[in-house]
């Protein structure tokens, strides 16, 4: 934070010494928000921690249900104006459909930065704003250092980067589970709508599989208890579902389990998966990929159950117990 | 209603499909950072294909097996050294390749301008890429290159078919499920895991391989500058986890989670 400050009231010295005539530009963010058609997503509550230092900001909201969604995050601490799109055509998260109207966001705010939370829907839309604004991208940023100056993961999160962009508008996701979420009281923003040219229709949306499930959402659960290639089946998974009721938790997968057809990737936790970190990762019968690692290993605490003493997750787990698992998980779930 | 049927089949016909190819440090290697801090250590290690563009290169291979591509181009932008991977999806069963040849470290928006530039040179019906490289983790070069293209985009592909009229049908993954949807040709598809299995290369095809043709270019033949978008300050390795204990039995690790890690009750 030190040199951060230094680095701008140098700036701000040098400008003034050489009088220049041009002052900087005044930071600003958009935040480009989602929700699931009533309330702001967790994760966007984390984008917005992590636009903070970087000048007022401006959340974004579109789709059906968004101007109810705005009124609603106008209480949400540290966002200056809401802007809400409430349009059909935006409802299935188009990156088509939706690059022009973030663009028209950014040009009207005269924003520096554009950020958003690491998704699906972000990593589609946000590189496509940013070639078309010709700058570079940053993605799964983990620390905002200054207006400049990101960290970020590479290698499945074996090296970690700081990198200083040289861009006019700085575009980037965040990972939403390094920063806490903003507070949804204590703001009082401006409501505006923002209206938006005819739909592009490049693409066509046919259909959404969406999973259903009464357990909390992986990539936000507290606990997590993810099965690996030792369950053997889809069925015994079910081991994980009656452990993961009476912890609250959300059940998660590795590759190897969801390659196999026991459970729809949307469990997949990983480099190529969700990334979580929960207070509680309970790895079961899962050996500990790099790749799998990358998705968990900023949890709080891991616990490891695995037949294998020599699986690499026992070298992240804090608790290890090496036993079957098919002995272990009732046993756990009847103590709990 | 459509084109009439028999214009689209010449359509499909003479479909190119452009596939995107980068070398990278094999998944498989425990990566090193450098202790100057400058970046991870690439010297004497294994490097590979990325394993999402293997997947492309066999999507496009299936395309054409069905008949539905009729020429395969694999592109890649990187050092000398690169035209080993180019060689793989020649293997693999590309018709051709393109080498965008270049020791500059290279971001993805420089990455698409080049696609582009290519693109516009060969007319493909379609382009598929990976959906991120392994190394850098961008996910972003499909998605840029669609834009500067302004063609429609399906990133993070698990299922990819084509109608009677010519229009592209993609399942995807998405936070909650799968998505698909439908587009006009020409399009970017970048391929999720779950696309499909690539085959390995065989001995004969390996030989078939060298003769096929690698046309070069350089970033300046085709017009694009590699702008410096980005400075690298550091690069670090991640803090390490403190090491964690075994338990002996569940009794005593229901103990821990109480009473030392206090993260259940």
């Amino acid at each position: 934070m030190r040199t951060s400050l230094s680095t701008i009231s140098r700036r701000i010295g040098r400008s003034a010494l050489s009088g220049a005539p041009k002052s900087r530009r005044a930071l600003s963010t958009l935040v480009v928000g989602e929700h699931d058609g009533s309330t702001l997503s967790e994760a966007t509550l984390a984008a917005i921690t992590a636009a903070q230092a970087l000048g007022p900001i401006e959340l974004l909201v579109g789709g059906e249900g968004s101007k109810a969604v705005a009124e609603g995050a106008a209480s949400v601490a540290g966002v200056s104006t809401v802007s809400y799109v409430e349009s059909a055509t935006l409802s299935k998260g188009l990156a088509e459909e939706w690059t022009p109207v973030v663009m028209a966001a950014q040009a009207a705010g005269g924003h520096t930065h554009v950020a958003a939370a690491a998704s699906a829907f972000s990593k589609s839309t946000l590189p496509r704003v940013a070639a078309l604004l010709d700058v570079a991208k940053l993605s799964e940023v983990l620390e905002v250092k200054d207006e400049k100056t990101f960290v970020r993961p590479m290698y499945a999160g074996n090296a970690i980067t700081t990198v200083e962009s040289a861009d006019p508008v700085k575009v980037f996701t965040v990972r939403p589970t390094v920063f806490d979420k903003a507070a949804r009281t204590g703001g009082s923003a401006e409501v505006k709508e923002m209206s938006v040219g005819s739909a592009v229709g490049k693409t066509e949306w046919v259909s959404d599989e969406v999973k259903k499930s009464d357990r909390p959402e992986l990539a936000t659960a507290k606990v997590v208890v993810a099965g690996g290639r030792g369950l053997k089946t889809g069925d015994n998974f079910g081991m994980l579902d009656a452990l993961a009721l009476k912890l609250d938790a959300a059940v998660g997968a590795s590759r190897a389990a969801v390659d196999s057809g026991m459970c729809p990737n949307d469990m997949q936790v990983g480099q190529t998966g969700k990334v979580v970190a929960p207070d509680l990762y309970i790895a079961v019968g899962i050996s500990g990929a790099i790749q799998h690692l990358a998705g968990m290993k900023d949890s709080k605490t891991i616990v490891a159950i695995n037949k294998d003493p020599e699986a690499p997750i026992f070298q992240v787990a804090d608790y290890g117990l090496v036993t079957d698992l098919f002995d272990a998980c009732p046993e756990l779930e009847k103590k709990l | 209603a459509g084109p009439p049927r028999h214009i689209s089949r010449e359509c499909r016909r003479s479909m190119r499909v452009l596939v995107g190819v980068k070398r990278v440090i094999d998944y498989a290697v425990k990566i090193r950072v450098k202790p100057d801090g400058s970046g991870v250590e690439t010297n004497n290690v294994k490097m590979s294909m990325n394993p999402f563009d293997e997947i492309a290169v066999e999507e496009a291979v299936r395309l054409k097996e069905k008949k539905v591509a009729t020429e395969i181009v694999a592109v890649t932008v990187g050092p000398t050294a690169a035209q080993e991977q180019l060689r793989t999806a020649l293997a693999m069963g590309a018709d051709r390749a393109v080498h965008i040849v270049t020791d500059e470290t290279t971001l993805p928006l420089h990455v698409a301008k080049l696609f582009k530039e290519v693109v516009t040179k060969e007319e493909p019906g379609m382009v598929i890429l990976g959906k991120q490289a392994i190394d850098d983790d961008c996910n972003q070069t499909g998605q840029m290159l669609a834009a500067l293209l302004d063609w429609p985009q399906a990133v993070f592909a698990s299922e990819i078919t084509t109608t009677d009229s010519g229009e592209l049908v993609v399942s995807r993954e998405i936070d909650t499920g799968m998505q698909t949807l439908k587009m006009k040709l020409p399009a970017v598809v970048t391929a999720d895991l779950r696309l499909n299995e690539p085959r390995y290369a065989t001995l004969p095809n390996i030989m078939k391989a060298k003769k096929k043709k690698i046309d070069k270019f350089t970033p300046k033949d085709l017009g694009v500058e590699i702008t410096p978008h980005l400075t690298v300050k550091s690069v670090a390795e991640p803090a390490a986890r403190k090491a964690g204990i075994k338990v002996e039995s569940v009794d005593e690790l229901l103990d821990k989670l109480r009473n030392e890690a206090k993260v259940i009750s």
